[in-house]
């Protein structure tokens, strides 16, 4: 183990993008361990490309390296900084395949860096199932036995030995890619295949469907002191991967036996195995004796690790990293307390209820179900004194226009006790659902087998509303009722609907108000409580704070100095905004705190650091809904409140808080309003004279056919109420439109559909800026390097633009002037144009931080959110120099996509977003910058063939100069029949392979793809009419499931041909983020 | 939803809780103590060290898994699940109730036993507010009331020998083997006679006064036990007649201090006690730390232990003594509680050494 005082230097792997089942919990644990390193004088390298992350910002690491975490990065990185040692549980699986691959290969002992923490062989017992089976048999613990098989005959075999159900695993692999059950041959088949092009070994095991499945989160130190720092248990029974579970902690249908067998165990496991740090044991736990098989050790900081901490308020990857270094747990102290040993574990005196939030919508295609692979892309935590309380109010939390368990749009399920049985996204309202039909709690178990225990509870709340439901005015509900309601955390939303029915829908907010005021006069208010990890026992100057009605005195004194700024967060991570607004939130906290003001934030996602209660003065662990808000305002009495910050959720609070009077700081509610609402934009816009695309809202077919004979197809359809499928599309033509119509949306005078125009082949331009008092203060401007069409979120962005016209440059800076002044705009904000033959047309405006501040922010080294903020607290903020716009190299943010989670999705790219994450790469021209930034997401650069399979002619020609180089550096090229002819026909040879539409001709693109015949797919739409993705489906899926590179546009794929082609692996720059 | 009817726990500085009742209800009063644990409630109430109090349990959500039944069914012939026979808190107080319990061993619900043994129990609190006033006051008298019944007057179960009461009042034999432990009963629990016969001996358990030295034994055992050790200079003397006798001597909890007592240590009482699961110790010297269960009020006085004694054991949270050691006799005590039940079993190994001695 190693001496502390030898190592001055350590290098740190992060988890890169965020992707599903590696998400933001890497940058929170990540950021922890770096500020151990801090504590000890230790000098920090950090590889990560994500660039959004707080982690890879100043102040945390002392060198950041925005490079792939790939052994032949991470080595050249070593080579070039001669780390004393090196952390590989702080970066998710990523970090921890690429560590133990340097480690076989024989890297870290080449340059003398030490793992610190658990040992490298302990991490391979762990990772490794038949090693991991062998291990625990040593000391007789009991684990799900499983055959390891390396093809699909062998699979079949295990699985006739072993009975179906069966579940198929891959090893190594993160988040339970590859994973699934099979009820028969059929299901195993496909299954296995694809599990077996992620990993070279399959396990096939008998399934346990039905038990309980708890968690426990184990530390220990190198003196072999062991703790179990929180324990964990799934609403859902096993079955359903644990990222995808309702959880809660601490345990609740354990009794005292039942946790302790299972703690004494988790403490045998991570002894004999070896630890030294953090890990998480699974387990499945029989419902009828106390009969447990281990399901998995994960030798890591995990998910489950992020959310103990959050869940206790025991700061594991902190602890863990000091570990590491060799401190006993006896060393350190309670973060919280500051004054007891951090050899303890925490007693909560609160339950927290965590709920995954899902965005499987957002595909075509995609299988709703849910189960032993992941598919979720974020979460949230609710804390409450009663499970009632805790899951309504994370119900809401996951932000799905839902309500809490009771009181929401009704659901329609065809076939009930079919989603009770075969959970999907929506399953706990199929519980719901079942109450109102009059299923009783014991039919509700055996369809669902979730233990009786939740049901009972869910049922508490079911009665509850059905009593609010007797009384036919507010007046009328005794104050015990509804006193009882708010401590099983309805809203005030939820009693106003059980009252009011269906005379709310016109009148919702005005009648939740009444709600409101009806219960302050009654007296019935929360408190606020702290989490202080010894559930009072011990003084605890702690600021981690939730509200509750299961109380009756609060935890903190109010000063009423109006010296406080809040800072609302952003939320569960979603497609669409995730760790950049935690980067943006952070950085507005560290800037009020700079300014002399306490911050104050408010967010409920325990994956993020901004939930981190040491980096703001107060931390409110609670809901971001207006009710909450309000609440905590009331409180908390502010200088102000932040809303620009944390993405859409607290802009949408904008008006509602400025009718309630609160100061917010920064451009002004009316203004926000003017350009949240498409028709007040469009006018100002016209005043202005600034032009937009046309777009019209309709409330009828006829309407739309006029609309559309004046502006010709395609068109953009946003409709406003969305009933299933993706929120927006492009229609090509008539049919389009009234099939997507059809099936997307009802049209009528409330749910009217935007339509507009949609300019092909224009350049996509973003202006990310910070104003004061209407004036541009600070500017960066980007270029899509995809052509308009794909969502901003997805598209692959340059900064600064490399080809645009210094007209263009000109005009967007003239435009965002005025719009800047016209909406008086102090503070962050974010415009979107389109760009043709110097015709700039705007087509979308936020007033507040926009996904590209830390990316702009970083590549340009002006801090956007620290200016924003200063402008925010009313401090002069003067303009960079000139200089500081003309930087000597290119930033390139890409995104990454996670279409291998969500089986069936079709990977393709349009107006909808559908990217999880995403990197920012520095290089000193393009083609570096992108091929470190498409290998950062996981593109390899192919070996020696390319299956093209190019759209219109427009795209076939785009393609043609980069196969031409394809074919100068010696690939071999396959192309589907007419790109292949358009191909020979410009002197670039290739190599026909077929659509499946030809089955009967040879050779098919599929069984070269299945055969591994092909290392790059370029499959280009068309467009994206049905009959187009059609087409491409089986092979753009194909490729997905058999982990092949796969590029759907043509911009992307000429950019990132050309950067391959110009350059080898070994021409990109190990440079740190300094040296730029 | 249950009607349930108000209760009121009052406490001595005139604090009031209002909350609703589900468990038995007649007015009651005792020691008001709270306990950070997550689980264990059935254990905590038959728990003889808890005679006399009003137990508040901090985590808020009660009886989630019901109540195991009182069957026995092995050989230590004890009950499986209870630490002694009946409950021995006065009353417990939580936040919130489970009125339907979920588990496989559950014969019956927290409320249903509670009213079987006559013990009121109340919902409803804020028992983080609670805690805090008795981590901030110490522990107080307390009582509970009912809406439309009678009132009771405070009374301290300090005053009275609590040791006599619970202890058992005749000699009794369990378990099998050729070496004999004497066990001093000043309130066991049973899992303390559990520990023992699994490995194999015989346990005598006395009465807390009963002068052992008559009868021949390999090892003595001091057991744990409700309220003040002042009460127990019958046991103190016999345990002085002990160390004469030379044979291995282990004391759990008030054990711990009757044996330092006997040594000559000095006792206090401790502002609101140590009530939990999550208690860290450090093995003196070494840098071997367990979490430990406890339940005490009382602590050995470091300063005051013999030349020939040294701590054990110490806590890592205030420093308070954890256990005794003789520097060269078999003589040696834990103030936490190695059986746990409820509690984690990290500590187990303590039974372990004392049958090695023996």
């Amino acid at each position: 183990m190693s001496d502390k005082s030898q190592i001055k230097k350590v290098l740190f792997l992060g988890s890169g993008a965020l992707k599903i089942g590696e998400a933001g919990e890497f940058d929170y644990s990540g950021s922890q361990a770096l500020k151990a390193m801090k504590e000890e004088n230790i000098t920090t390298v950090l590889i990560n490309p994500n660039i959004a992350t707080v982690q890879t910002s100043e102040g945390f690491a002392d060198k950041i390296y925005f490079l792939p975490v790939t052994p032949y990065f991470v080595e050249k990185v070593i080579e070039k900084e001669r780390p004393d040692g090196i952390f590989l549980a702080f970066g998710g699986q990523t970090a921890l395949n690429c560590g133990v691959k340097l480690y076989e290969s024989g890297v870290l002992e080449k340059y003398n860096v030490k793992v610190l923490g658990t040992p490298v062989r302990a991490i391979m017992d762990t990772e490794d199932r038949e090693l991991f089976v062998k291990k625990l048999d040593e000391i007789d613990v009991k684990t799900i036995k499983s055959e390891a098989v390396d093809s699909v005959e062998d699979a079949l075999v295990a699985a006739d030995r072993l009975g179906y159900p069966v579940i198929i695993r891959a090893a190594y692999a993160l988040g339970g890619l590859g994973s699934g059950f099979c009820d028969n041959r059929e299901e195993l088949i496909s299954l296995v295949e694809q599990a077996l092009s992620f990993s070279p070994q399959v396990l096939v095991e008998k399934s346990l469907k039905g038990w309980k499945e708890v968690e426990y989160e184990v530390v220990r130190d190198r003196f072999d002191n062991c703790i179990t720092v929180c324990n964990m248990e799934n609403f859902d029974p096993l079955g359903i991967h644990t990222g995808e579970s309702i959880v809660v902690a601490p345990s609740q249908t354990l009794s005292n036996e039942d946790y302790h067998m299972l703690r004494k165990l988790a403490i045998k496991i991570i002894r004999h195995i070896g630890i030294v740090g953090e890990c998480n044991v699974q387990y499945a736990y029989d419902p009828e004796s106390m009969d447990y098989r281990v399901i998995e050790v994960n030798a890591r900081l995990s998910r489950s690790s992020a959310l103990a901490s959050k869940a206790t308020g025991y700061p594991l990857a902190f602890v863990a990293a000091k570990l590491g270094l060799g401190y006993g747990l006896f060393d350190l102290k309670n973060s919280v307390t500051r004054s007891t040993s951090a050899f303890f574990e925490p007693a909560l005196d609160y339950i927290v209820c965590k709920i995954p939030r899902w965005d499987l919508g957002k595909f075509h295609g995609v299988k709703r179900e849910i189960g032993s692979s992941m598919k979720s892309v974020g979460e949230v935590m609710a804390i409450g004194r009663t499970f009632e309380e805790a899951i309504q109010k994370g119900l809401r939390m996951i932000g799905q226009g839902m309500h809490g368990f009771v009181e929401n749009k009704p659901i329609r399920f065809a076939d009930l006790d079919r989603s009770l049985r075969e959970p999907t996204d929506k399953r706990i309202f199929a519980i719901e659902e079942a109450f109102h039909r009059g299923y009783d709690v014991e039919r509700i178990h055996e369809l669902t087998k979730i233990d009786r225990w939740f049901l009972e509870r869910l049922h508490v709340i079911y009665n509850t509303m059905k009593e609010l439901e007797s009384y036919d005015s507010l007046e009328n509900i005794p104050d015990l009722l509804l006193r009882r309601a708010k401590e099983q955390g309805f809203s005030d939303f939820q009693i106003a609907r059980a009252v009011w029915r269906e005379n709310m829908n016109s009148k919702a907010e005005e009648l939740t108000a009444k709600v409101r005021s009806s219960r302050l006069a009654r007296g019935i208010r929360p408190v606020v409580k702290q989490i202080d990890t010894l559930a009072a026992e011990y003084p605890a100057q702690t600021n981690y704070l939730y509200l509750t009605y299961n109380g009756t005195q609060n935890d903190v004194k109010y000063l009423g100095d109006r010296k406080s700024v809040v800072v609302l967060g952003s939320g569960a991570y979603r497609i669409g905004s995730s760790v950049e607004f935690d980067w943006c939130g952070v950085n507005a906290l560290m800037t009020v705190a700079k300014a002399g003001y306490r911050p104050v934030m408010i967010n409920y996602n325990p994956e993020t650091v901004s939930t981190d209660y040491d980096m703001c003065e107060r931390l409110y662990f609670d809901e971001l809904t207006y009710e909450r808000v309000m609440d905590i305002l009331e409180l908390e009495m502010p200088h102000g409140v932040i809303l620009s910050t944390g993405g859409q959720i607290p802009n949408n609070l904008a008006i509602r808080l400025d009718k309630a009077q609160v100061n917010i700081l920064g451009t002004q509610a009316k203004d926000i309003d003017n350009a949240e609402d498409r028709n007040k934009f469009s006018s100002l816009c016209d005043e202005i004279g600034v032009d937009q695309p046309r777009w019209r809202e309709l409330t009828s077919m006829e309407d739309i056919d006029e609309f559309v004979a004046e502006v010709g197809f395609p068109v953009l359809v946003r409709p406003s109420y969305v009933l299933s499928g993706a929120a927006m599309n492009v229609c090509s033509n008539e049919d389009e439109l009234q099939r997507f119509l059809k099936l997307a949306a009802n049209v009528s005078k409330q749910h009217p559909v935007v339509v507009s125009d949609f300019i092909q082949g224009a350049k996509e331009i973003e202006m990310d800026a910070v104003a004061q008092n209407g004036e541009i203060k600070l500017y960066a401007i980007s270029e899509h390097i995809e052509f308009a069409g794909v969502h901003s979120g997805d598209a692959t962005i340059q900064f600064p633009p490399q080809k645009l016209y210094v007209e263009t440059m000109r005009r967007i800076k003239k435009i965002s002037g005025k719009i800047a002044k016209a909406l008086h705009i102090s503070g962050p904000f974010n415009i979107q144009f389109l760009a043709k033959d110097n015709d700039i047309k705007v087509i979308e405006c936020n007033l507040r931080a926009s996904r590209s501040f830390p990316f702009v922010s970083k590549v340009s080294k002006q801090n956007f959110i620290d200016a924003a903020t200063r402008v925010m607290l009313g401090m002069e903020v003067g303009k960079p120099a000139a200089s500081a716009f003309d930087l000597d190299y290119v930033g390139i943010k890409a995104s990454q996509f996670s279409f291998s989670r969500l089986q069936g999705a079709d990977p393709v790219l349009g107006v909808d977003m559908s990217s999880t994450g995403e990197v920012g790469c520095i290089g000193d021209d393009t083609s570096e910058a992108i091929l470190k930034s498409m290998l950062s997401v996981g593109y390899t650069i192919p070996k020696k063939t390319v299956l093209l399979s190019s759209g219109n002619a427009r795209q076939k020609v785009d393609l043609l100069e980069p196969a031409r180089m394809l074919h100068r550096k010696g690939y071999t090229i396959y192309a589907t029949p007419g790109t292949q002819k358009f191909l020979q026909d410009n002197g670039v040879p290739a190599i026909v392979a077929y659509f499946p539409a030809d089955a009967d001709k040879q050779p098919q693109a599929l069984d070269l793809l299945h055969a591994k015949e092909i290392d790059l797919v370029v499959n280009i739409p068309k467009n994206l009419t049905v009959k187009e993705l059609t087409n491409g489906y089986k092979i753009r899926r194909a490729s997905i499931d058999l982990n092949i590179p796969l590029l759907t546009n043509a911009r992307l794929a000429s950019a990132f041909i050309r950067a391959f082609c110009e350059l080898s692996v070994s021409d990109i720059k190990i440079k740190s983020w300094d040296e730029y | 939803m249950q009607v349930s009817r108000k209760a009121i726990l009052t406490l001595e500085d005139g604090s009031r809780f209002e909350g609703f009742s589900f468990g038995y209800e007649a007015p009651c009063s005792g020691e008001v103590v709270f306990n950070t644990a997550m689980t264990g409630y059935p254990e905590s109430l038959t728990d003889p060290s808890y005679e006399g109090q009003i137990l508040v349990t901090t985590y808020p959500i009660l009886g989630n898994y019901g109540v195991p039944s009182a069957e026995t069914s092995t050989e230590a012939n004890v009950s499986d699940y209870f630490e002694s026979s009946r409950i021995h808190c006065n009353a417990i107080v939580c936040q919130d109730y489970s009125w339907v319990p979920s588990h496989w061993q559950a014969t019956r619900s927290l409320a249903d036993w509670l009213k079987d043994e006559k013990v009121p129990g109340i919902y409803g609190i804020d028992t983080r507010a609670l805690t805090k006033l008795l981590r901030d006051k110490g522990s107080m008298l307390g009582k509970i009331t009912f809406e439309g019944g009678e009132d009771i007057e405070f009374h301290d179960p300090n005053k009275e020998n609590l040791i006599a009461k619970v202890s058992t009042k005749e000699v009794q034999e369990f378990g099998e083997g050729e070496k004999r432990v004497v066990l001093v009963d000043c309130g066991t629990k049973y899992n303390i006679i559990r520990c023992l016969t699994r490995r194999g001996v015989r346990v005598t358990l006395v009465p807390w006064d009963y002068d052992f030295t008559t009868i021949p034994y390999d090892g003595l055992f001091i057991s744990n036990g409700p309220g003040s050790p002042e009460f127990a200079e019958e046991t103190v003397k016999n345990i002085r007649k002990a160390f004469e006798i030379g044979k291995p001597i282990c004391g759990i909890c008030m054990g711990n201090q009757l044996l330092s007592k006997a040594a000559g240590a000095k006792i206090y009482k401790l502002k609101y006690g140590h009530r939990s699961h999550n208690q860290p110790v450090r093995l003196s010297g070494t840098e071997k730390c367990y979490i430990t269960s406890q339940n005490h009020g009382f602590a050995v006085d470091n300063d005051t232990i013999p030349d020939d004694w040294e701590p054990h054991f110490i806590n890592m949270n205030d420093g308070t003594n954890e256990g005794i050691r003789h520097k060269s006799k078999p003589f040696f005590s834990a103030q936490f509680h190695p059986e746990a039940s409820s509690g984690p079993k990290d500590t187990e190994f303590i039974f372990d050494e004392f049958i090695k001695l023996l």
